[in-house]
């Protein structure tokens, strides 16, 4: 492509997979699927996680090969062998999480993931030329200030701007919305539906929001269990009849039911005061108060960098607090070695691998994290057990179902759903008095998601403590007795779940308060 | 309230055969054997590739790499004579590449062992004079003991600026050293002066009683045995208690150990005091053992190939034992291959720094083949 940025008129291009099918081994993955998507639609491709949206397009972007099945582009059969091929026939996507480069400007950003950059830049004439084709998008963005500095929002549209300017004009969304407010996404997807209707652009979206699928969307495809079980116009749908398309006739998997709040339960965590500095050291996170009894979930909802982290690694020990008091079970609380014994505080963090494993220590000496200084009878030793070590990892890891080639294997070898399984299997062993557990499903499977909300309910009911912070509020509304919302590093709203309002908290969230 | 993992979901699976429970012992057996076998093939292998680079560069001399490997052999091992010669240099590598290792757990590279042993035997050889009289059974301890505390100090102090200021541990051990050896430069030729060390400044010499004297029967200095002892110890405590394993969990993922509670500072800094003793007490064997009295040849480079005993012996303690004795010959050979063939003195350096980048690059080998690593036999697709 040019140095100079495509002109947008009329550009939109017509996708279409025919008989797509994957198979991994034994395991179909995708099955005969057809799909038409007509240029300059904005085309929506439903299915509950693991259902094969991820598949079918990765297939037809060339990460994956499809065993069989032809992708159609313009009409025209097309192989995609790799990224690049689809990059070619104009094929763009856009992840669900963000792949600009933070340090960078926007415009930086922009030249950079061209093919043909040259060895020395013009950045005079490339401005030139990027103010030039900023013209023709819809989108206002500040392309001179770096990446990292740009809101969310911001952020999203700067990545679909991008593959414009890579004169993509097929575009997957993967779950775009998934890390903006209500407000952002709402803005985000009207933008690129005018586009779509001004036949610049085709889109593929895959999303399980209805409101979004019928706010914006004009076309879909279901997809079930890697098979197409339905398409349509969305006009002629409503939400109930593709939800039906995607769950089929069985009833919905559903949690442990939920028992009812115990009246005056036991306070587990208080929070009072708190004060620290963010990841920045620029800004100060403040919470004032935050309770969270026995046998509820209090969700802390919020738009990532609002404070919610670093919260967390205030309670975890990973950040000095600078003032406040945390009490569990009313004995002040430090995050030492034996205060997370006797009061019985378990983590799951968010990205276990980063924050709560030695990746290259073995499956068995990561299960140990919590026992390992510990005899059977919770009494304190100097001199570690190996066999006994070995004999409890290998009874959490039959229990947990995790899968690993051995315990002797590094941590490291494991897939993201078994990592999380193997910290579930450590944290939640044993008794549990108040758990600590951030974003615990990002970027895991079904069943994985399905059986980590399953277990903090059962702990739930059971009595623990759970304090679930989150960036899926789906998430939270699904398994929260109460929610908070954080922003700008404090607590804004509270509500308990029965009166919570999606659209107050996305209010709230957004910083409109 | 009950144990949470008891509670549903989980799945009860029926007790497995006889046949079966044979079956996976034969299988976790030979897993175990690649693990093992790994750790003994690369390092070797990396050994061996770094001795026939060196080769290169010694045909490159004009020199016959053949002859030179014979006469390491006889220089170092051959004879009796010259294997007690490469025992004796291995006693100081042993306590040196201790103070690399146990660091090296908790993922750090502290490679200013050189400035702990100046330091240390600095410490014993002025503690010893005012104790004149005093029995040597408590004079060598108390000796010992000056050595360790101002070596752990040290590393210590670098474990401390680690933590919480950040200072890069590498750089800071490593211009720690240069401080170090100018202030003992300073002290013996200052105030510590032995106003008869005329050519040689030095601290005032220790009374033949406080002298470490040779083990029975060898020409070896009794540090051999208080080096070995002291990795075994090493060993015991990284791979059999709970501070060890502790320190290991801080060395593969400091925010997992902060959430676990572990006290992380005091890890440290424990550990890297530890490793500041070793070479502390590495420093006072030098002084009683060895030199007589501090002075500048204290500064012999032990520190340095501590840092090549310990990652060849992939910081492990018991390893460090063969690797310490291997090197030891090495470095006893340097006298006669220079005198028979004529080679500069800092040949063996250079032998040290192709089997340090030789061994550095086989790190990225570990893992990565499918005979020693179940994790790819095991993979299906």
């Amino acid at each position: 492509m040019s140095a100079i940025g495509p002109s947008a008129t009329g550009k939109a291009i017509a996708v279409e997979t025919i008989g797509m099918t994957m198979r991994f081994g034994t395991f179909t993955a995708l099955d005969d699927v057809s799909m038409k998507v007509s240029a300059g639609s904005f085309h929506a491709l439903l299915g509950e996680n693991g259902a094969g949206k991820s598949t079918l397009v990765k297939c037809m972007m060339g990460f994956n090969h499809p065993t069989e099945g032809a992708l159609l582009v313009n009409n025209r059969e097309v192989t995609v062998a790799d990224p690049n091929d689809a990059a070619e026939h104009g094929l763009g996507m856009v992840y669900q999480h963000f792949t600009l480069v933070p340090s960078l400007t926007g415009a930086e950003n922009l030249v950079i993931s061209r093919r043909n950059v040259p060895r020395v830049i013009d950045w005079a004439r490339e401005r030139k030329a990027l103010a030039a084709f900023m013209t023709t998008m819809p989108f206002d963005l500040p392309l001179d200030v770096p990446v990292r500095d740009l809101a969310a929002g911001e952020k999203q549209k700067l990545e679909i701007v991008k593959q414009l300017y890579l004169d993509r004009r097929f575009l997957v969304l993967d779950e775009p919305t998934s890390v903006l407010t209500p407000t952002e996404a709402h803005e985000v997807l009207g933008l690129v539906r005018q586009m779509t209707l001004a036949g610049d652009l085709t889109v593929l979206m895959i999303s399980h929001k209805f409101h979004e699928v019928t706010a914006f969307a004009d076309a879909f495809t279901v997809l079930r269990k890697g098979r197409f079980t339905g398409s349509g116009k969305v006009g002629e749908h409503d939400a109930r009849s593709m939800a039906a398309m995607m769950i089929g006739d069985q009833p919905v998997a559903t949690l442990a039911s939920r028992t009812p709040l115990v009246a005056d339960a036991p306070t587990v965590l208080a929070v009072r005061g708190l004060e620290a500095s963010d990841r920045t050291g620029l800004k100060t996170i403040a919470i004032d108060h935050v309770e969270v009894h026995a046998g509820e979930i209090v969700g802390i909802a919020g738009i990532s960098g609002n404070g919610q982290k670093e919260f967390t690694e205030v309670l975890g020990g990973q950040r000095a607090r600078r003032a406040g008091d945390i009490r569990v079970k009313g004995k002040p609380y430090g995050a030492t070695r034996r205060e997370t014994q006797e009061l019985a505080v378990r983590f799951i963090p968010e990205e276990p691998l980063r924050n709560a494993c030695a990746p290259r220590m073995t499956v068995a000496e990561n299960i140990a994290f919590r026992t390992f200084d510990l005899d059977a009878g919770g009494r304190r030793i100097s001199w570690i057990s190996v066999a006994a070590m070995k004999a409890r990892a290998a009874e959490l890891v039959a229990q947990f179902k995790v899968k690993a080639a051995s315990l002797a294997s590094p941590l490291q070898s494991l897939s993201g759903g078994n990592v999380q399984r193997a910290v579930l299997a450590r944290e939640l062993s044993g008794e549990v008095d108040l758990l600590i557990v951030a974003n615990p499903c990002f970027g895991l499977d079904f069943s994985a998601v399905a059986e980590i909300r399953a277990r903090l309910m059962t702990a739930r009911n059971g009595g623990t403590a759970v304090l679930l912070i989150s960036e899926d509020l789906d998430e939270l509304l699904e398994l929260s007795d109460r929610i908070l919302v954080m922003s700008d590093g404090r607590i804004v709203h509270e509500t308990p779940i029965a009166t919570a309002s999606v659209q107050t908290i996305g209010e709230y969230m957004a910083g409109h308060h | 309230m009950a144990d949470i993992a008891s509670r549903p979901l989980a799945t009860d699976r029926p007790a497995p055969s006889a046949t079966a429970r044979l079956a996976v012992l034969r299988e976790t057996l030979r897993e175990t054997l690649a693990r093992r076998a790994e750790a003994v093939v690369i390092p070797v292998a990396a050994l061996l590739v770094g001795l026939a680079l060196f080769s290169l560069f010694i045909a490159a001399l004009d020199k016959s790499p053949l002859q030179f490997f014979e006469l390491m052999w006889r220089g170092g091992f051959g004879s009796w004579f010259s294997f007690q010669n490469a025992l004796a240099r291995a006693a100081p590598l042993l306590l040196a590449a201790l103070c690399v290792a146990l660091p090296a757990r908790l993922g750090l590279v502290v490679i200013g062992g050189e400035g702990a042993i100046v330091l240390g035997a600095l410490a014993a050889a002025a503690i010893a004079p005012p104790l004149r009289g005093v029995p040597p059974l408590l004079v060598l301890p108390a000796m010992a003991l000056a050595g360790m505390v101002v070596g752990g100090l040290w590393i210590g102090a670098v474990g401390a600026l680690r933590h919480w200021r950040a200072v890069n541990e590498t750089i800071s051990s490593l211009l720690m050293t240069y401080i170090a050896i100018a202030l003992m430069n300073h002290l013996v030729e200052g105030p510590l002066r032995d106003p008869a060390s005329l050519n040689k400044p030095s601290t005032l010499p220790l009374d033949a009683a406080y002298r470490i004297g040779p083990l029975p029967g060898l020409d070896v200095h009794w540090g051999l045995v208080v080096g070995t002892v002291v990795c075994l110890a090493a060993w015991v405590l990284i791979d059999k208690t709970r501070w060890g394993f502790a320190a290991r969990i801080v060395g593969g993922n400091v925010r997992a150990a902060q959430l676990q509670g572990l006290p992380v500072a005091r890890l440290t800094i424990g550990f890297c005091a530890l490793a500041g003793a070793c070479a502390g007490l590495a420093g006072m064997i030098e002084v009683a053992a060895v030199q007589g009295s501090a002075n500048a040849s204290l500064a012999a480079g032990y520190g340095y190939a501590g840092i090549l005993v310990a990652f060849l012996a992939r910081h492990n303690p018991l390893a460090i034992v063969p690797v310490a004795i291997l090197l030891g010959g090495v470095e006893a050979s340097g006298g006669l291959i220079q005198r028979r063939m004529d080679l500069p003195n800092a040949t063996v350096l250079v032998l040290q720094g192709v089997l340090f980048v030789a061994t550095l690059f086989s790190e990225t080998f570990y893992g990565r083949f499918k005979a020693f690593n179940p994790d790819l036999w095991k993979r299906r697709d």
